[in-house]
């Protein structure tokens, strides 16, 4: 019997792209050269973070023309962005086939108290995280694949490495909890608790857990990999930069020898500057898009 | 002596191969650059995107690496993309044609039972993800398993490649096969 879009099918996509960079894209044209550089693959959407932030306004769901666009250009899988809780907008990339929904904070939230249920859909959903907890509230709704959130849009790396090490570190401490301890650990976390033990267990998400927001050169992204990444994301960081196809291509070969210093050395050599960038701890605290998830 | 096994690990699911060879007794070693090959009985190319791989392997020089040790006769696996890399559009290892994503978007993928010559016990359990297909081979390859008529699982000689996933699905018999292969050229 065959049986199509298992919760084993939509993860196991994610599997595929390990070791892998995903490339922020807002036209066919960036999506031919995010794939020339070795992405993964590419997430398409209106405006990548940093103009989000600079030009304000309600960030939404990419037309659907150049969704189709980017799909006829490019052989690596397509994602495509929906705004959290807009489950009508999800339906929309369903209908367009992509790879994987991106149930995003980078775009301004549509339900301050829901996300999508992830579990009514085909096409497998990736979700941010900053901590355990909301991986795995996640998880529980039906994501397929978790990123953690850093600050999309800054070119700074610190938010990134801070919700990275609090997920690996919560997951360490849940190892050796009894029974008891669990339960408690899962309503402090305020995650489901079958989900907990799976973790406490196998010490690890039960899903591919990759990176993003504030990776701008290739040791950001040896660095993520380093702290436990299984891939990572570049939004602004590639097609904001002075040369994205030479970065996007440094970027990729650091993934893959992200612990050859060397190689990321000379991987860094004569790429052209870095993106434009914003120090996270600098912003207002209603421009954190990291916050937005509940 | 356990078989020291490579796995092509430029991108893709290459730890879940590795978890399963463990599992089964092998040593593993990751292969990024050339001079990984030296001393491996056996290679895997793993899932993943072939796109990827390719420039990858393109930037390590690792084609004509690769062409020599399957050459020397050594055995190799390849899985979905590993099935593409094979193929005489990539390396040019083995006598077919890959179909790239020839079940369609990902919204197509899907598991099923499969019948697979040569591997007693009943059905595989096979999880397709963006799956090629075999579209052409030669008279040297043997199909050994099909879906709606399409090849999905092939060997000729020593190169083993399937389009689905056995590594994902935790379905042991496809590598018992692989280490069969490495024990057979080792004697």
């Amino acid at each position: 019997m065959r049986d199509q879009a298992t919760f084993r099918v939509k993860a196991g996509l994610a599997e595929m792209l390990k070791g892998g960079v995903i490339m922020d894209v807002v036209t066919p044209e960036e999506a031919q050269i995010a794939e020339a550089a070795g992405a993964c693959a590419v997430m398409a959407l209106e405006r990548v973070p940093s103009d989000i932030r600079r030009d304000g306004g309600v960030a939404r769901m990419s037309d659907p023309e150049m969704i189709r666009a980017i799909q006829e250009t490019v052989t690596i899988p397509v994602m495509a962005k929906a705004r959290i809780g807009h489950f009508a907008e999800a339906q929309v990339l369903e209908a367009l086939e992509v790879d994987y929904i991106d149930e995003s904070e980078v775009l301004t939230p549509a339900d301050e108290a829901n996300h999508i249920d992830k579990w009514a859909y085909k096409i497998p959903f990736v979700c941010g995280a900053t901590n355990l907890g909301e991986a795995l509230r996640r998880v529980g709704e039906g994501a397929a694949m978790i990123r953690s959130k850093g600050e999309a849009g800054t070119g700074d790396i610190v938010e990134a490495v801070r919700h990275m090490r609090m997920i690996n570190s919560e997951i360490r401490s849940l190892h050796g909890m009894d029974e008891a301890q669990l339960a408690t650990a899962a309503k402090n976390l305020q995650a489901p608790l079958d989900l907990v033990r799976g973790v406490a267990k196998d010490g690890r998400l039960p899903v591919v857990l990759f990176c993003a927001g504030g990776i701008a050169t290739p040791a950001d992204a040896s660095l993520m990999m380093q702290l436990g990444a299984e891939g990572v994301f570049v939004g602004s960081g590639i097609f904001k930069s002075d040369d994205p196809e030479r970065r996007g291509r440094a970027i990729v070969e650091a993934t893959t020898h992200f612990r050859d210093a060397a190689r990321v050395a000379a991987a860094s050599e004569g790429i052209g500057a870095a993106m434009a960038s914003l120090e996270a701890s600098k912003l207002a605290p209603s421009e954190l898009l990291a916050q937005r998830g509940w | 002596m356990s078989p020291l096994v490579g796995v092509l690990a430029l991108q893709g699911d290459f730890a879940a191969h590795t978890a399963i060879l463990e599992a089964l007794g092998a040593e593993v070693r990751e292969i990024r650059v050339p001079g990984d090959l030296t001393g491996i009985d056996g290679l895997v190319i793993p899932g993943g995107e072939s796109t990827t791989m390719t420039l990858g392997v393109e930037r390590e020089g690792l084609g004509d690496p690769l062409r020599s040790f399957a050459k020397e006769g050594k055995p190799l696996l390849g899985t979905c993309a590993g099935m593409i890399m094979v193929d005489r559009d990539h390396l040019a290892i083995m006598d077919i044609r890959a179909a790239r994503n020839a079940f369609g978007r990902q919204v197509n993928s899907f598991e099923q039972d499969l019948d697979f010559d040569g591997i007693q016990g009943g059905p595989l359990r096979a999880v397709f993800i963006r799956a090629p297909w075999i579209a052409e081979h030669g008279p040297a390859v043997e199909i050994l398993a099909e879906v709606d008529g399409h090849a999905v699982a092939a060997r000729e000689a020593n190169v083993l490649v399937v389009s689905f996933h056995p590594e994902i699905s935790g379905e042991p018999r496809v590598h018992e096969l692989f280490l069969e292969m490495i024990t057979a050229h080792a004697s």
